[in-house]
């Protein structure tokens, strides 16, 4: 039992970390539409951006991450959104996916020229220190990563329940020319949600980096999962992205452990298929009222 | 979604008549080209022009599920994986010869894309999608781990070229002629299929779907059709794609590659007869020939496709269209 | 008609391949510089630009410079085969590379049918057996390393029963395939046999599977930063095994990266720049001050594999491609003779090597040569 329990464990922290870059995927989605292929390119960037603008300018820690957060909100909160996506999301969902796909290799391959091919160590805002709960043992990074990642579901759910800004920001998301006609604007709006989706992912890369090391590689992984959170918990709500990323690291933990080491990748990918014959929209999901 | 060349083929049949042979002019002359053009260009110039018509054929099948039948499938390379591990294996182990396995990866393709799409097709809006994604993991792990079948991590190597009437086709130039009667054949064969009445009705269904399903089209035995030939092409360029490396490992089967088949049938212009060829072009071609560039190779590639569907989301056969139009308009009002 | 532009411009394309140079010796790098191999392929491509520098700034070979060409494989079998393609159509006199064995497997064929030297980073016991005379390693093989940690572990650990975590990709399964039936003959037990992916970000599960498993000590054979994630992990679920490696687990990468969790890792290390050999370990201080990193064996391999060719062109004095391969197959090369070979190094008929190699232990995060071993046959 006490075994089971570190698997549920593992599997609750490293679904947290596929929940924190799910939550920017779901929220460009429901404002325009967006499926960003380059999810998880955008939680690999910030550490490296960081670490080269240490290495650049011989910046104390601090000031190189600052530099590198505003760079990449700058480049990838605004910058994605005006050059990219707005002159594209008018032709449809799909030649947006796509052109997202070529930004991912131009993430990914800049990483690696213009920083390094070598995985680096990412100094860790968390303490490396082990816990003790209830006879298992659990790293505090491990721990932060759950306390953001449930922080950061309840800041956005109050945020779009309980603030002026937030309840436009979710009008504009159910139906953008109602919201145009009742005075939001609604192109701040959705530029608002790409730069959430940034500093999600600036959030995302700080925790997950310490761990899993600052590699241009990093993102492939970590955007197939976001991407497999969000189809599992429902692509059009927040909170459907923890679900389906503890949900997916769960079931990844629990496939290691007791069904097969060579087929782990397959136990999620079932479950994908099983659940959303069941429920299309996704476990949290609601129908979506727009045909895309 | 898509802006298709040949979608006025019902609506004014004269000038649907002139292109559609202008089409299948464009195809022949092609072929008779590329027959000749490695004369003088060395191996390896040969070889990336066949590599370039083998993934034409992939990406063609992939047009056909997107750019006429309107649905997403993130298993071409997979699909690919099936027919190039079906024939390696059959000609390898079994001994059959290449035509009997080219055939058999194409129905073994067609089969799986049928049972894939059935119940996927039950629900509308991502599903497919959703589905050929999982699925395309799936059959990359199975030829990974099941070594005793595939060989697993090491891949299946030696895998011999066809003979064609007793003709040894060893010889990279011999090789590629094939693959450019193959590709023709393969091409003609879409070609009839889009003008016939199936084709129409593929057309019709993406156009509008609901006008389609009431105008009497089982809308659903299509789109699955669809589906399945355009597996089946995914299927028959697996099965030219391992005698031509004459090595095959999972690797170029995986998830990623479904992606950016995906990218080459969009970057070149889906619903178009030839966007897959432009589309294979610049996937296979253009990084090659962008060598020069050296380590900033690939960003270069990235760029220039990005740049490409921000400027026309329609690829490059949208674009081609959009300056042909300008043009004819131009040289109407000169006269 | 338009496609039929576009067809003319894709030949036109292909078509343009530089003019060879024959005042040059040009080796065409065919390397994995993106794709999972990218960090063992610039490891690669650096030696061997360090390795034409260096021969260059002493006069080249027989009077020529060297000029090496770098493709990029993508990690990719058919874009192997054609960048290996391009490198002999453009008169390359040796091919370097690949690496990863499935790469190497789509291209040997290639340089064979051209009879044109390939000399290759992989490790994988596979490709040497085929019976292809122009194909040539840079390090010992899985086959050759896999029995020296077998008996490491049986007469120096006193191990009766172990975990074995490897990574399931070309480079992990081919050692885990070697060393399964070895642990056998040395009677030791396997308690648990746990694959893990290439890339892998996360080794929670797995470490506690390890531990549950509570063998005597772990194997470790993975890649080298998923190595350093493992060994975190094993940490902080308080493992305390000895884990047993085979050079990567040891090298300079993993150690910077893993920190204090690789205190206590031990094992048989083929090519290290900390061996007791004063010209592996010049050549890691220079190749640091160099490029700013310390080199992993894959950087050791591409410098080394650059003097392998120096070494039999001037022992042929001419510039002869099928006679560069003929000279190697076989040769004894001595660092006394070319000290750029860095090691002793015995070519065997099928492209195979043999020569020293070492056991060695990490403390207080450095690696700690404790043994060398001799060549398998002295």
């Amino acid at each position: 039992m006490a075994e089971f329990i570190a698997y549920l464990i593992a599997g609750i922290a490293t679904g947290a970390i596929y929940a924190l870059a799910a939550i920017g995927f779901t929220l460009v989605w429901q404002t325009s539409q967006t499926i960003n292929f380059a999810q998880g390119e955008f939680v690999m960037l910030p550490a490296v951006l960081i670490l080269l603008a240490v290495k650049l300018f011989g910046l104390p820690l601090w000031a190189g991450g600052l530099i590198g957060i505003a760079v990449f909100l700058l480049i990838f909160g605004a910058g994605f959104k005006l050059v990219v996506v707005d002159p594209m999301i008018k032709h449809g969902v799909l030649p947006l996916a796509i052109a997202t796909m070529a930004l991912s290799i131009i993430m990914k391959e800049g990483a690696k020229d213009g920083f390094s091919a070598e995985a680096q160590s990412f100094p860790s805002l968390v303490p490396t220190d082990m816990v003790n709960l209830l006879g298992i043992s659990i790293s505090l990074q491990h721990l932060a990563i759950i306390v953001v990642a449930f922080a950061a579901i309840g800041l956005l759910q109050w945020f779009v329940g309980g603030t002026k800004l937030g309840r436009q920001m979710q009008a504009t998301a159910q139906n953008p020319t109602v919201a145009r006609i009742l005075g939001i604007p609604v192109e701040r709006m959705v530029l608002l949600t790409f730069l959430l989706n940034a500093a999600l992912a600036v959030v995302a890369s700080l925790l997950i980096s310490p761990i899993y090391l600052a590699k241009f590689s990093n993102g492939e992984t970590i955007g197939l999962f976001a991407f497999i959170a969000a189809i599992v918990g429902g692509f059009n709500q927040v909170r459907g992205a923890l679900v389906g990323g503890i949900l997916i690291g769960v079931a990844d933990s629990l496939a290691a452990a007791y069904i097969s080491t060579q087929y782990r990748l397959a136990v999620p990918l079932v479950l994908l298929v099983a659940i959303i014959l069941v429920k299309p929209e996704g476990l949290m999901g609601r129908k979506e009222e727009r045909r895309v | 979604m898509s802006a298709p060349a040949l979608q006025d083929a019902a609506a004014s049949p004269p000038r649907a008549a002139r292109r559609i042979d202008a089409a299948l002019v464009a195809l022949i002359l092609g072929a008779v080209i590329l027959w000749f053009a490695p004369v003088g260009m060395g191996r390896y110039g040969t070889y990336v022009l066949s590599l370039w018509l083998v993934m034409s054929i992939g990406v063609m099948g992939l047009n056909l599920t997107l750019g006429y039948a309107g649905q997403t499938s993130l298993a071409q390379a997979a699909f690919m994986g099936l027919g190039a591990y079906a024939t390696a294996i059959l000609t390898t182990k079994f001994g059959v010869s290449w035509y009997a396995a080219f055939g058999i990866s194409g129905l073994l393709t067609f089969a799986v894309g049928l049972l894939l799409g059935f119940p996927a097709l039950r629900v509308r809006t991502h599903y497919l999608a959703f589905v050929t994604l999982a699925f395309s993991t799936l059959v990359w792990l199975v030829l990974r781990n099941e070594q005793w079948l595939t060989g697993g991590t090491f891949g299946i190597s030696n895998i011999n070229r066809p003979e064609f009437f007793g003709i040894k086709l060893f010889g990279a130039l011999e090789f590629h002629r094939f693959v450019v009667v193959v590709t023709l054949i393969l091409s003609l064969a879409l070609w009839w299929l889009i003008r016939s009445p199936w084709g129409r009705a593929f057309t019709a269904l993406r156009e509008n779907p609901v006008r389609a399903a009431s105008l009497g089209i089982d809308t659903r035995a299509y789109t699955l059709l669809a589906f399945a030939i355009g597996s089946a092409y995914g299927g028959f360029a697996g099965a030219l794609y391992a005698p031509l490396v004459e090595f095959i490992d999972p690797s170029p089967f995986a998830l990623s590659q479904s992606f950016s088949l995906l990218l080459m049938v969009v970057a070149g212009g889906a619903g178009y007869l030839f966007g897959p060829f432009i589309g294979a072009l610049l996937g296979v071609v253009l990084p090659e020939w962008l060598r020069f560039a050296g380590s900033l190779y690939l960003i270069l590639f990235a760029a220039i496709v990005l740049a490409l569907l921000v400027v026309c989301p329609q690829g490059v056969s949208g674009l081609a269209e959009r300056g042909w139009n300008v043009l004819r308009r131009k040289s109407g009002g000169a006269r | 008609m338009k496609s039929l532009w576009v067809m003319a411009a894709a030949l036109g394309a292909a078509l343009s391949l530089p003019a060879q140079a024959q005042d040059k010796v040009k080796l065409v790098d065919v390397i994995e510089l993106s794709g999972a191999g990218a960090a063992a392929g610039t490891n690669w491509k650096n030696g061997a630009d360090m390795a034409a520098a260096d021969i260059n700034a002493k006069g080249g070979i027989l009077g020529k410079p060297v000029e090496i060409v770098h493709y990029d494989t993508q990690t990719n079998p058919g874009n192997t085969r054609a960048a290996v393609q391009r490198g002999i159509d453009e008169g390359a006199y040796a091919i370097l590379g690949p690496i990863f064995s499935g790469p190497i497997g789509a291209s040997m064929q290639i340089s064979q049918r051209a009879e044109v030297a390939q000399i290759v980073g992989g490790e994988g016991a596979g490709f040497t057996k085929q019976g292809n005379p122009y194909i040539f390693r840079t390090s010992l093989s899985q086959t050759a390393a896999m029995p020296k940690i077998a008996k490491y572990l049986k007469d120096t650990v006193k191990a009766g029963s172990i975990a074995v975590v490897w990574v399931n990709n070309d480079f992990g399964k081919g050692g885990r395939d070697a060393i399964l039936p070895e642990l056998e003959k040395a009677g030791i037990k396997v308690a648990v046999d746990v694959s893990t992916e290439q890339g892998q970000a996360d080794f929670t599960a797995d470490a506690i599977k390890v531990k549950n498993a509570n063998a005597d000590a772990v194997f470790v054979y993975l890649n080298e930063e998923e190595s350093a994630r493992f060994l975190r992990a094993a940490k902080q679920q308080g493992i305390a095994k000895p884990m047993i490696g085979e050079t990567t687990l040891l090298g300079a990468k993993v150690l910077e990266l893993a920190g204090d969790a690789a205190n206590g890792a031990k094992g048989h290390v083929g090519l290290s720049t900390d061996a007791p050999i004063p010209a592996l370990q010049e050549f890691g201080k220079r190749y640091r001050e160099k490029y700013g990193f310390a080199s992993d064996h894959n950087g050791i391999k591409g410098y080394m594999a650059v003097f392998m060719v120096k070494w039999a062109t001037e022992r042929q004095k001419k510039l002869d491609k099928k006679g560069l391969a003929d000279t190697l197959r076989g040769a004894t090369i001595k660092a006394s003779e070319e000290p750029g070979v860095l090691m002793d190094t015995v070519i065997e008929q099928n492209g195979d090597l043999d020569r020293e190699s070492f056991l060695a232990e990490v403390v207080n995060g450095k690696q700690v040569i404790n043994t060398t071993l001799p060549r398998i046959k002295p």
